[in-house]
This record gives structure tokens, sequence and C-alpha cells, in this order.
């Protein structure tokens, strides 16, 4: 399946990215924000750092804030941010 | 109910005739206006940079409202929040709420800005003398949050 990432803040400096398109393969085990970081994460050190590190992470999809477990289906828009600090 | 996400500056005074503009009922109207401080966290701030998600802002800032309209009794809401490049003393973030009485506008607008603080997607990145680096969250907004929800 396809979906569409986004970062921001310290993510998208720290990772030089701050979108693209991801194709998941298929798998028994559904996937979640967290098999989605984990995955992420083996790029290298510093994604490793930013998604599975001592930083909060924030995820949302389809602008929706979600946790750990929550399922990503084809097509989504899923983003990794910092805790949110405006206001 | 209104949300804009904007680099201009904005006028609380206009926005609050608009507010009022061609309505007879309401009996108050409460405004919190955000600004840029030349010290944070003991650093001199020379400058501060938000940046934001486009898309999922607007959603959040309109739930935020939704939120509020079903808790008190109010007529009418504004937010209008800055992003880009601010100086200190700048304005940040405009919230109105109008409502009959008082009490609804006072506690919707703080209810408001608690949640604005903790689920809007902004993000501020300050300039100091020993460089720029990323605002961090702070655990205060979260209880500000939490009070919210404790059942009396």
């Amino acid at each position: 399946m396809k979906i569409k990432l986004f970062y921001f803040a310290r993510l998208k400096e720290s990772l030089k990215y701050s979108t693209e398109d991801l194709e998941l393969a298929d798998s028994a085990e559904a996937w979640t924000v967290l098999k989605l970081k984990a995955h992420l994460a083996k790029r290298g050190d510093v994604w490793g750092q930013m998604l599975m590190g001592k930083l909060k992470v924030r995820a949302a999809i389809n602008h929706e804030l979600v946790h750990d477990n929550a399922p990503i289906a084809d097509g989504d828009e899923v983003a990794f941010f910092p805790p949110v600090t405006g206001g | 109910m209104t949300v804009r996400v904007q680099t201009e500056d904005f006028d609380a005074g206009f926005e609050i005739s608009q507010l009022r503009k061609a309505r007879k009922d309401i009996g108050a109207v409460v405004s919190f206006v955000g600004l840029v401080r030349d010290l944070n966290d003991g650093d001199a701030v020379s400058q501060l940079t938000l940046e934001h998600y486009p898309g999922m802002t607007e959603k959040s800032l309109a739930a935020i409202i939704t939120q509020a309209q079903t808790r008190w009794r109010i007529m009418d809401a504004l937010i209008v929040h800055r992003v880009g490049t601010l100086q200190p003393g700048d304005q940040i973030v405009l919230v109105l709420v109008s409502s009959a009485h008082r009490g609804d506008a006072f506690a919707a607008c703080e209810f408001m800005m608690d949640y604005l603080k903790t689920e809007a997607p902004f993000w501020k990145k300050e300039a100091t003398p020993e460089g720029e680096h990323w605002v961090e969250a702070k655990e205060t907004d979260d209880d500000a949050r939490e009070r919210w929800n404790i059942k009396h």
C-alpha cells in the first residue's frame, strides 16, 4: 500500500525530509504507527534517534492526532512531529 | 465561527467589531492576545519562527471551537494564529469568544487557549545569542489542559 508522509519542526530538520511517498509491503501483521516508526528507524542513526529514541514524537493520521497503536491504511497521510508549542 | 492562520498581524479591536456586527443579543466578548516575549526560560530571544502543519492546523482549531461550543453557551468564536518570523513584542495569537453572559465567554476562551497550546500543530523556534533552538513543550501546558477533564 501507498502512504504519504510528512515531518515537521525538529524532525524535518534532522531527517532532512519534509515529505515523501512511501510504499509499504503487505504483511500478515497490520501496519501501525509504531510499526512504521520502527521501519523508518532502520534507515540509519538519525532516523532511529528521531523516531525511536528519547525524544517524544507525536503522530497524526489524516490530520488527527493518534497513538502508537493506530492502524495505517492505504492512501493515508501520516505525519510525525514533536509535541506542539503554539499559542 | 472562524479560524485563520496567517503571516500578517491582526487588529483585535477590528476583529471584535466584526464579531459584534449585526447582532444585538451579545452580552460579553472575551479576548485573549498572546505575545512574543524577549525572554524565555532565561534566554534572551531576538526572533521567533513559527511553523505549522497546513490543513491539520485549521481542522484542529475548528475542532477546539466545536468542543468549546458543546461545553458552554457561546454565540461566536474566532481564532487567528500567526506563522512565520516574529519579533519580541509581536502578537502571535488572538482568541475571541462572544456569549450572552461573561461566565461562558471567560471559560470558553481559557479552554480554547489551553487546548490550542497542546493540540494545534504549531512549533516555535527561538533565536538567541547562543543560536537557534526549538522550543520544548511544557508539562504545565498539559496540566492546564487536563484540569478541564476533572469531574467536579
